[in-house]
C-alpha cells in the first residue's frame, strides 16, 4: 500500500472527489473510502488527512459541521462548497495533465 | 471568510484546541469500532501534541496569535506588579488626559478654522497705538460709517463684513411677559452668503437687509438657540421678539455648524447691522471689521489703502473735536491699521486666554514628561530584574525582536489603559475648565467636539508616549547577554541613565512648582487687594426701564426697597463699581487745555458712599437738591492728579463733552480711592448726581441704573427674589435684568488668575507626587540591587553614613542638578509669563526658594524608606540566602 503523501496534491484531490460523490462525511469514512476505492492500494494517514481537511476548510473549499452520532460523541462532517467544486475541477484537470505527461515520458524513454 | 475565521480563531484558541482534540478522539473511537487495534490506531494518529499544534496553526492567523500571546503575557506582567502598574496607569492617565484637555481647549479657541467657506482668506482689521485714554493698546472696534467707506474702497479685492460685539442681552418673546437672556449679535447682511452658510430653516440675511437704517427688523436664530429654546420647531419662522426698542421677526435659522465668529461665545440671535442704534454714529465704535480677501489679492496694498481711508475718516471726524488734548488727537491719528489673518475667528476670549492656555499647556507637558520618565524608570528597573528570564528566552531560541515585542506589548498595554483613563479624564476636565471661565452673566461657551482632530492628537500622543517610555526598556531587554545573566550576574540598570531621568524630572517639577507659585501669588495679591469699599452683604439689582423714567420714580423705588425687612441701606449708581463699564472725558482746570489723561465719571444717589462704605475725607455727601453738572465729589487720586490739592473742596474744573462744550463742576466733597472698573488700575473718578435738569427745567429721564442694597443677613442673595419682585411691583415699567452680589463682581475680576492658580496648583501637586514616586522607586531599586555590597559593608563594620552615602550620592547630585536646571528654566519663563502676573517677580527669593524647599522635603520623604531599608539589611540573612 502506498502513502498518498508522496504524491503532490493527490490527497486533496481524492478528498474533494469523495466529498463530491458522498456529501457529509467525517474523517474516518474518508480514510476508509480511499483505501477501499483504491483496492487497498492507497492509504491516507490520519496524520496528513486531518491537517489537509483543516487546511481545505480554512481555504474555503469545504465546510465542516458538528453532528451528533447515535453513540453520544460528536463527529465533524465535511461537505464541498462552491469554491471546492471549482477547485475539484481544476485539480482533476491538472492531475490528468500531469499523469498523461508522466505516462508519455515513461513510454518514450 | 477564511481570514475572518482565522482572526476569530485567535481569540477562541482554547475552544479550537478542544475541537481538534475531539475530532481526533472521535476518529480513534470509530477506528477501534471498525476493528483496528487501539494501540496501533493511536500510534497511527501520531504525536497528539504535534498534530494539535499543526492543525491549530492552520486554523489561526499566526502573527495575530503571537500578538495575542504577547498581550496576554503583558497583561500577566502588569497584574503581577499590580501596585506599580496601577500607579503608572493612574499617573499616565492624568497626564495624558490633561494634555488632551489642553489640546482640546487650545484647538477650540485658537487653532480650529471657522466652519466657513474660506477661513484661510479671512482677516480682521485692528488699530494699534495710543488710545483716547492715553494708554497704549490694540483695538479691533470700528465706527460703522468708517466701515462703510472701507467696504466701498475694498470692493473687488475683499468683502468686508461688520460684526458687532456679541452681547448677552434681554429679549422678550411676544407671547410671554418674562424677559430672558440671549446672546445677540449685529452682522452685515452679506455675512452669511460670503461665508457660504446655508439656512437650516427659512432664509438668512442678504445684502438687501443691509441698505437702509432701521428698515430690516429681521432676526436669524442660531441652530443651538433654536434647539435649546424652541426644540427645533420650524413654526418659529414668523414669530417676533422684542429686543431693545424694536420688534424683530424671525426669518430663519442658520446651519448647525456655524456658531458665530467669536470662539468662546455661541451666538443665539443674529440681527442686521442696520438695526443697531449706532449705525450712523461716527463716534461710536461697536463693530469688528472682518475681511474675506479675494484669491490672488495681496494683503499689504489692500491694508495700506484701507489705512488711508481710515486716516481720512478720523481726521475729518476729529477736526471739530475740541474736548480732547492736541496730544491725544495726534496720538489717535497716528494709530496703525493692521490686517491680520483670522482663520479661527476673533474674540476677546482668544486675547485674554491664549497666553494663559499656553502656560497651562506647557505645565501639562512637563507633567506628562515627568510621568513618562517615571514609567520609563520603572520599566527599566523591572526589565533589569527580569534579565534572567530574558536570558532564558534567548537561550531557548527567542529572537531579540521577539523579546522587544514582549516588552513593547506590555508598554502598549499600559499606554492603552492610560489612554482610556486619559480620555475619561479629558472628557470631564475640558468642559470643567471652560465652566471656570464664568464671569457673572456671561459664561464662556466653547464648542469642544471629540472629532478626528482630537482623536488624531490622542493617537499621536499615545504612540509617542509608548515610544518614549517603552522603547528604552525594550532595547535593554533585547540586548541581554544570556551567559552572564544566567550565571547569576546582576545586570544593573545603567544608573547614569536613571539618574539623568531623575534630574530631568526634578527640573520639570521645579518649573511646574515655580510657575504654580507665581500664579498663586498673583491670585492672592489680586483677590486680597483692598478694593476701597466694603463688598460685605451688598446686593446689586441692575434695573432697566423702557421708555426711560423720571428720576423721581427711581427714587420712589429706592425708598420702597429701603422699607423692606432685612434691608440696611439702599442707594443707586448708573452701574456697580467693578462691573467693567466706564464713562470718561477730558478735564480742564483753570480754563486750560483739555487733559491728555482722562477722568472717569459715575452717577450716584445721595448715600452711595455710606452704602459702599467709602470714607468721606473732606466736604459733604450729595443731597437731593444737588444737580448735574454743578456738584461733584472726587476721589483722592483725582484731587491729586488734576487739582494738585488734597483738599480741593470748593474748587472747580471743566469736563469737556463730546460736542466740544464744557460743563463746569464744583467739588463739594472728597472720598477715598476705590477701584472703578478694574481691580488692577486705580483711576481718577468724579462722582456726579443723577438729577440732571434739562432746558425746560424737567429732569433727564433715566433708562438704566443699579440699586445697591446692603442687607442685614450675611448672605445677600437670600433677599434677592423678594427685592426683585418689589421693584416690579412699585413701578411695573421697571425690570431687574440682573442680580449679583458685589462679591461676585470682585471675583469676576480674577477669573483668569483663579483658573491659572487652581490648575497650576493641581499640576504642581501632581508633579511633586510623581517626581517623589520616581525618586522613591529608583532609590529603592538601587538599594535592592546593591544589597550584596551593602551587606558586606555592614558585615565589615561600616557606619550608617558610609552605608547610605553610595546609595544616595548619585541621586542627590541628580536632584541638585535638576533643581538648578529648573531654576534656570523658571527664570527664563518669567519673561514669557509677565503679562499673566500681577505684582509678582520671578526673581523674588521667596518664589524661588519655595519650590526648592518643597522638592527638598519631597526628596527626603521619598528617600527615607530606601535608606532605612539599606541600614537594616541583615548581612547574615543576606549571605545565607545567596
Amino acid at each position: 500500500m502506498a502513502l498518498i503523501d508522496s504524491l503532490q496534491g493527490a490527497l486533496e484531490l481524492l478528498v474533494l472527489t469523495l466529498l463530491s460523490r458522498r456529501p457529509r462525511l467525517h474523517g474516518h469514512p474518508i480514510m476508509t473510502a480511499i483505501a477501499e476505492n483504491s483496492d487497498e492500494v492507497l492509504k491516507a494517514e490520519e496524520g496528513s488527512l486531518y491537517p489537509a481537511l483543516h487546511r481545505m476548510e480554512e481555504a474555503g473549499w469545504i465546510r465542516a459541521e458538528w453532528v451528533k452520532r447515535e453513540m453520544g460523541r460528536r463527529s465533524r462532517v465535511y461537505e464541498l462548497t462552491k469554491a471546492g467544486k471549482q477547485q475539484l475541477a481544476t485539480k482533476e484537470r491538472r492531475w490528468q495533465m500531469v499523469t498523461a505527461a508522466v505516462n508519455r515520458v515513461l513510454r518514450t524513454a | 471568510m477564511s481570514l475572518w475565521s482565522r482572526i476569530a480563531n485567535v481569540f477562541r484558541g482554547d475552544r479550537l484546541n478542544r475541537e481538534i482534540e475531539e475530532e481526533y478522539a472521535s476518529h480513534l473511537e470509530e477506528a477501534i469500532l471498525a476493528g483496528r487495534d487501539p494501540t496501533e490506531a493511536r500510534q497511527a494518529l501520531g504525536n497528539a501534541l504535534h498534530r494539535r499544534e499543526e492543525s491549530h496553526d492552520i486554523r489561526v492567523l499566526a502573527w495575530l496569535d503571537t500578538l495575542r500571546a504577547d498581550v496576554v503575557f503583558g497583561w500577566r506582567q502588569l497584574r503581577r506588579n499590580r501596585v506599580t502598574s496601577a500607579a503608572a496607569i493612574l499617573s499616565l492617565s492624568l497626564s495624558i488626559g490633561a494634555c488632551t484637555s489642553a489640546f482640546r481647549l487650545i484647538d477650540a479657541l485658537l487653532w480650529r478654522p471657522l466652519p466657513i467657506a474660506h477661513p484661510d482668506r479671512l482677516y480682521v482689521l485692528s488699530r494699534r497705538g495710543m488710545g483716547f485714554d492715553n494708554r497704549p493698546g490694540e483695538w479691533d472696534s470700528w465706527a460703522y460709517p468708517d466701515f462703510q467707506l472701507m467696504r466701498a474702497a475694498a470692493k473687488g479685492q475683499a468683502d468686508l463684513i461688520a460684526v458687532s460685539w456679541a452681547v448677552r442681552s434681554d429679549v422678550t418673546w411676544k407671547t410671554d411677559q418674562e424677559m430672558e437672556k440671549a446672546v445677540v449679535q449685529h452682522v452685515s447682511g452679506s455675512m452669511f452668503p460670503t461665508f457660504g452658510i446655508r439656512p437650516a430653516v427659512g432664509r438668512l440675511f442678504t445684502e438687501n437687509d443691509d441698505r437702509v437704517p432701521g428698515a430690516s427688523p429681521y432676526a436669524v436664530l442660531s441652530w443651538d438657540y433654536w434647539s435649546r429654546r424652541f426644540g427645533r420647531d420650524p413654526a418659529v419662522i414668523g414669530r417676533t421678539l422684542h429686543y431693545g426698542d424694536s420688534v424683530f421677526e424671525i426669518v430663519g435659522v442658520s446651519e448647525k455648524k456655524f456658531t458665530g465668529t467669536e470662539p468662546g461665545t455661541v451666538i443665539d440671535i443674529f440681527i442686521p447691522t442696520m438695526m443697531h442704534p449706532g449705525v450712523l454714529r461716527q463716534d461710536m465704535t461697536w463693530i469688528r471689521t472682518l475681511a474675506v480677501v479675494a484669491p490672488g489679492v495681496s494683503v499689504e496694498p489692500l491694508r495700506a489703502k484701507l489705512a488711508a481711508i481710515n486716516y481720512a475718516f478720523e481726521k475729518r471726524r476729529l477736526s471739530g473735536e475740541t474736548g480732547l488734548s492736541q496730544e491725544t488727537l495726534r496720538n489717535v491719528l497716528a494709530n496703525q491699521v493692521r490686517m491680520e489673518p483670522a482663520p479661527t475667528g476673533t474674540s476677546g476670549m482668544q486675547k485674554e486666554y491664549s497666553r494663559a492656555l499656553a502656560a497651562i499647556a506647557i505645565l501639562v507637558v512637563m507633567v506628562l514628561l515627568i510621568a513618562c520618565f517615571n514609567v520609563a524608570n520603572l520599566m527599566t528597573a523591572q526589565s533589569a530584574s527580569r534579565s534572567r528570564e530574558m536570558a532564558l528566552r534567548v537561550s531557548i531560541g527567542a529572537g531579540r525582536f521577539r523579546l522587544m515585542r514582549l516588552v513593547l506589548a506590555e508598554s502598549t498595554l499600559l499606554a492603552l489603559f492610560s489612554a482610556l483613563g486619559g480620555a475619561l479624564f479629558s472628557w470631564w476636565s475640558a468642559p470643567m475648565v471652560v465652566r471656570m471661565i464664568n464671569p457673572a452673566d456671561n459664561p464662556a461657551r466653547l464648542i469642544l467636539p471629540a472629532d478626528w482632530r482630537v482623536l488624531a492628537f490622542g493617537a499621536v500622543l499615545i504612540v509617542s508616549v509608548v515610544l518614549f517610555f517603552g522603547l528604552l526598556p525594550a532595547l535593554r531587554a533585547s540586548s541581554v547577554e544570556p551567559i552572564g545573566a544566567l550565571k547569576g550576574e546582576q545586570v544593573p540598570a545603567r544608573s547614569t541613565l536613571m539618574n539623568s531621568m531623575i534630574a530631568a524630572q526634578v527640573a520639570f517639577c521645579f518649573l511646574v512648582l515655580f510657575v504654580a507659585g507665581l500664579f498663586v501669588a498673583t491670585f492672592e495679591r489680586l483677590s486680597n487687594k483692598p478694593t476701597g469699599f466694603s463688598a460685605d452683604r451688598l446686593l446689586l439689582l441692575e434695573t432697566t426701564s423702557h421708555p426711560p423714567q423720571a428720576v423721581g420714580y427711581w427714587d420712589q423705588v429706592e425708598n420702597q426697597l429701603r422699607a423692606m425687612p432685612g434691608v440696611e441701606r439702599v442707594s443707586q449708581a448708573s452701574w456697580p463699581l467693578l462691573k467693567g463699564f466706564g464713562w470718561n472725558d477730558s478735564i480742564s482746570v483753570n480754563n486750560g487745555p483739555p487733559s491728555v489723561d482722562l477722568a472717569y465719571f459715575l452717577n450716584v444717589s445721595p448715600g452711595f458712599f455710606a452704602t459702599m462704605r467709602i470714607p468721606m475725607l473732606a466736604g459733604r455727601d450729595f443731597r437731593a437738591s444737588d444737580t448735574y453738572p454743578q456738584a461733584a465729589i472726587v476721589n483722592q487720586m483725582f484731587a491729586r492728579k488734576f487739582l494738585h490739592d488734597d483738599n480741593p473742596v470748593g474748587r472747580s474744573f471743566n469736563k469737556s463733552s463730546d460736542d466740544g462744550s464744557y460743563e463746569r463742576m464744583q467739588v463739594i466733597g472728597v472720598v477715598a480711592d476705590a477701584y472703578y472698573s478694574d481691580i488692577r488700575t486705580m483711576l481718577p473718578v468724579v462722582f456726579v448726581p443723577f438729577h440732571h435738569p434739562l432746558n425746560q427745567g424737567t429732569l433727564k429721564p433715566i433708562s438704566d441704573a443699579t440699586f445697591i442694597v446692603r442687607t442685614i443677613q450675611r448672605n445677600p442673595l437670600v433677599a434677592a427674589s423678594q427685592l426683585r419682585q418689589e421693584v416690579g411691583r412699585v413701578r411695573p415699567e421697571f425690570r431687574v435684568t440682573d442680580v449679583h452680589t458685589q462679591k461676585e463682581l470682585i471675583e469676576a475680576q480674577t477669573i483668569r488668575e483663579r483658573m491659572l492658580a487652581t490648575l497650576a496648583v493641581f499640576f504642581g501637586v501632581l508633579a511633586i507626587l510623581l517626581a517623589g514616586i520616581g525618586l522613591y522607586g529608583v532609590l529603592f531599586y538601587s538599594v535592592i540591587q546593591r544589597r550584596r555590597e551593602i551587606g558586606i559593608r555592614i558585615a565589615l563594620g561600616a557606619r550608617a553614613a558610609q552605608v547610605v552615602r553610595p546609595v544616595v550620592a548619585g541621586i542627590s547630585i541628580a536632584t541638585a542638578l535638576g533643581a538648578a536646571a529648573g531654576l534656570a528654566l523658571g527664570l527664563l519663563s518669567t519673561h514669557y509669563l509677565e503679562s499673566l502676573l500681577y505684582q509678582v517677580k520671578g526673581s523674588d527669593p521667596i518664589q524661588l526658594a519655595s519650590p526648592c524647599l518643597i522638592i527638598l522635603v519631597a526628596a527626603i520623604v521619598a528617600a527615607a524608606p530606601a535608606i532605612v531599608r539599606a541600614l537594616y539589611i541583615n548581612p547574615v540573612e543576606l549571605l545565607r540566602a545567596e
